[in-house]
């Protein structure tokens, strides 16, 4: 597949600060006529470039004012069951990302949580019962900031 | 604030907001003009931003992607802010995380293969100012990366 051209790097440019603009929208900005726009958005789309959209939302207005990552080691011992661990931390709902990783830690979860108390209420009941957890550090998210990378 | 129909509605947006409203509204047993007034109040009330496309960093030529955390030096009253600006300027980084913890800071960086890897991080990480620490975890694979929140 042709990696994506200088064009098609303005397109995503735009899509991802505003997922909702329009093809004509988009091609007024950057010179292009409406269809040819329509066209390399599709394509940007069904070769998986544009992997999908995301909302920003305040989790904090929703009632979710803890945000924690947390690096896991997998027991010496359950290296051979990491299987069963990734199904059972998937089906986690406070749990909005898994990342199988390498160096210090085995997994990078990042957990949701209303408060303290309630992160603490996952991290014994669900984090700490999943099978095969050895080490455990968390870190509390202060800020984040996603950036729009080589474009 | 959030009423139950608010939650169920947003249950079904987080899972999908590139979703139809009509589709939505379905799933949310709702008509599609309540569904869409209510998505429009969240939005005027800065519950919820906008949709924004997600890059598949991988589909654009770039195969590495590496956590990055850093240990800062708080003894220098500036040590984040000048960080965090000098950080910014590195068009790899595409997020960038503080925390209260162990780790301070946290960058995702992307690179084309390891070779690309090694230069940046020698010419542009290893060089951002008042780091004390640094340990990577390198990503192997992303299991579940999602933004819906236990509502």
């Amino acid at each position: 597949m042709n990696l994506p051209d200088d064009i098609d790097r303005a397109i995503l440019r735009l899509l991802t600060e505003d997922a909702a603009l329009s093809a004509g929208e988009i091609g007024r900005r950057i010179g292009l006529s409406q269809p040819a726009t329509w066209r390399r958005i599709a394509r940007l789309r069904e070769t998986g470039v544009i992997a999908g959209e995301r909302v920003v939302v305040d989790r904090e207005r929703l009632g979710f004012g803890v945000t924690v990552f947390l690096g896991i080691k997998l027991a010496t011992h359950a290296r051979h069951s990491a299987r069963d661990f990734e199904r059972a931390v998937t089906a986690i709902p406070e749990v909005q990302v898994v990342q199988h990783v390498l160096g210090l830690f085995d997994y990078r979860l990042r957990v949701v949580a209303r408060d303290i108390a309630d992160f603490e209420r996952v991290l014994r009941r669900r984090i700490m019962a999943l099978p095969g957890v050895g080490n455990i550090e968390a870190n509390v998210l202060l800020s984040e900031e996603r950036r729009p990378g080589p474009l | 604030m959030l009423d139950d129909t608010d939650r169920r509605l947003l249950r079904q947006y987080l899972a999908d907001p590139a979703q139809p409203a009509s589709a939505l509204a379905e799933r949310a047993g709702l008509t599609t003009a309540t569904a869409w007034r209510r998505l429009e109040r969240l939005r005027a009330a800065g519950v919820i931003g906008s949709r924004k496309a997600v890059i598949d960093w991988r589909r654009m030529g770039y195969e590495v992607e590496v956590s990055l955390r850093f240990t800062l030096d708080k003894t220098t009253p500036r040590a984040f802010d000048e960080f965090l600006a000098a950080a910014r300027e590195v068009p790899e980084v595409i997020a960038v995380e503080t925390f209260l913890g162990r780790v301070d800071v946290r960058l995702n960086v992307i690179a084309r293969d390891m070779a690309h890897y090694a230069d940046l991080y020698r010419e542009r990480i290893l060089t951002l100012p008042h780091i004390v620490d640094i340990e990577a975890l390198m990503l192997v694979a992303t299991l579940k990366d999602h933004e819906e929140l236990p509502l």
